[in-house]
């Protein structure tokens, strides 16, 4: 489970801190639970993923992810945690020098998953967002559209226990959207906790889950 | 873990100059190398020569001892060969010939003199069975025979030459330190310069997971591959220069005819360096790049 508790976020460093991103942030969400994360651009929804998925620190308060107090798990123990975690980036964090498949392939071999696994989990994963044809294919030889699917495709891959994505249809048509939202209920359904942040309300409206609503650095609804 | 190049590095770091100039200083490495071990041996060797041999001078070598019993006579510097063949501390007792006498002193009295009309003491070279005999006890037994002789060690020798030997061995050494240094500097500026261009990538597998180790082995790995190739390159372009060494060196290592060693410590340690090098520059490499990519993912979260 997902546990916040009066979680404050600045940047910069203790010395120096920087504005406050996010105020006095607290809610909780069960094991496969789903979130939406919404709010205007600049609210902090994408400083709130950054906690959840572990690339930052909470400058105040209790940040808990899958059972874990971020507070007191030391660094050595983070990176075993974040494996266990998927994040669909807005800007998709494609490495440009590896192909679709082994961007996609990248979390499993970071588990020391076999290669015959591996080659059966993309292949499964290159279908469901219909790119077999362009496995082979190096992001900047993609379209933005495709490379959103293999950044989707790489968060799941691994079948994560949470989910995170920002944003994750910013850039797919409404077929590619629905089609990939439904990859991500699919895995809620198995088990995994999903929150995801996004300014797209028609996409809330078709498939309704309780939401988490940010303005300005603080949480006015959560429900 | 990932087994491919997934931070890039292969296209990164193959193109640099560091095998390059990790092969520059495997080049210097090996001559200072090259160059201590064979002081070192040359050194050895003459200390060894020097340490087992002594010098017996006789004053008026052919003037009679007095009679003993009636007994036939005997010259001063017989009496003395008498007392030093039965010795079995010496491994050799060797009285220099006039033409040898006069090869000796050629240099300083010219060739047109005849070291028979001057009056030279008798001269006896000394081969000593071990290091350890003792040359005062001669000395004594000898000019108990014939007053006035005089037995030489050369520990003047032996030190001048040790000093000479271990300054030499010294500044060969301190160069290698400083090559070292270098290198590690070289390896230090290509770490950081391969983290700069790579960061993104970094920061995109240390967000997936990948722990610490696995990003500083990945980065070392490939360095040290780059500083071993280095390694190599600069030890081959160093082995002629090694060899010619070894050429003009062979004249004062007089000795046992060249043979293949068939133990390894029969093998000469400058050919146990040379292929040491590449692996010590990949060895140099592989440490700094660890440690210094080590720390620098500590600023990551």
């Amino acid at each position: 489970m997902i546990r916040l508790e009066s979680v404050g976020l600045h940047y910069g460093t203790a010395s120096r801190p920087g504005p406050l991103v996010l105020e006095d942030i607290s809610f909780s969400l069960p094991a496969g639970g789903f979130r939406w994360l919404q709010g205007p651009s600049g609210a902090g929804k994408s400083s709130l993923m950054r906690l959840l998925h572990l690339e930052l620190r909470p400058s105040g308060g209790q940040l808990v992810v899958l059972d874990n107090d971020i507070n007191v798990l030391s660094r050595h123990d983070l990176p075993a945690l974040r494996r266990r975690i998927g994040m669909v980036f807005q800007d998709f964090r494609l490495l440009q020098h590896l192909n679709a498949f082994d961007n996609i392939a990248l979390p499993l071999r970071l588990a020391k998953a076999p290669e015959k696994l591996i080659a059966e989990d993309v292949g499964e994963m290159l279908r469901w967002v219909e790119l077999t044809k362009k496995a082979s294919h190096f992001p900047p030889e993609l379209s933005g559209g495709e490379q959103q699917r293999i950044a989707i495709a790489r968060a799941v891959v691994g079948r994560p226990r949470l989910l995170l994505a920002d944003e994750p249809t910013g850039n797919l048509d409404d077929t590619q959207a629905l089609r990939q939202m439904r990859l991500l209920g699919e895995l809620n359904r198995l088990g995994t906790t999903v929150v995801v942040a996004t300014h797209n309300d028609s996409l809330v409206e078709r498939f309704p889950n309780p939401s988490l609503r940010l303005e300005d650095g603080r949480l006015v609804q959560n429900g | 873990m990932a087994s491919r190049d997934d931070l890039g590095l292969r296209r990164l770091l193959g193109q640099e100059m560091l095998p390059l100039l990790v092969a520059a200083m495997a080049f210097l490495a090996a001559l200072s190398i090259g160059g201590a071990l064979e002081a070192q041996a040359v050194s050895r060797h003459w200390q060894a020569g020097a340490a087992r041999s002594a010098t017996v001078l006789v004053p008026n070598p052919d003037q009679p001892l007095p009679r003993r019993d009636n007994g036939p006579e005997v010259t001063r510097i017989d009496g003395v060969l008498r007392v030093l063949r039965p010795n079995q501390d010496l491994a050799q007792v060797h009285q220099l010939s006039p033409d040898e006498l006069g090869r000796l002193l050629g240099p300083w009295l010219g060739n047109a003199t005849d070291p028979r009309s001057l009056r030279l003491p008798g001269v006896i070279a000394l081969r000593l069975e071990r290091d350890d005999v003792d040359l005062v006890v001669i000395g004594q037994q000898v000019a108990a025979i014939a007053p006035g002789t005089t037995t030489e060690g050369h520990n003047a020798w032996i030190g001048r030459l040790l000093t000479l030997a271990t300054s030499l061995e010294a500044c060969a050494f301190a160069v290698l330190g400083l090559v070292g240094l270098v290198a590690i500097a070289v390896v230090i500026a290509a770490t950081r310069a391969g983290l700069a261009a790579r960061r993104e990538a970094i920061e995109i597998v240390h967000g997936l997971g990948a722990p610490d180790t696995y990003i500083a082995g990945r980065f070392a790995g490939r360095i040290a591959s780059s500083a071993g190739f280095g390694g190599l390159l600069g030890t081959l372009c160093a082995a002629p220069v090694l060899a010619g060494l070894a050429v003009l060196s062979a004249p004062f290592l007089e000795g046992a005819p060249f043979a293949l060693p068939t133990r390894i410590e029969d093998v000469p340690p400058i050919l146990l360096a040379v292929p040491v090098l590449p692996l010590a520059c990949a060895l140099i490499g592989y440490l700094t790049a660890r440690l210094t990519v080590g720390r620098w993912l500590r600023s990551l979260p």
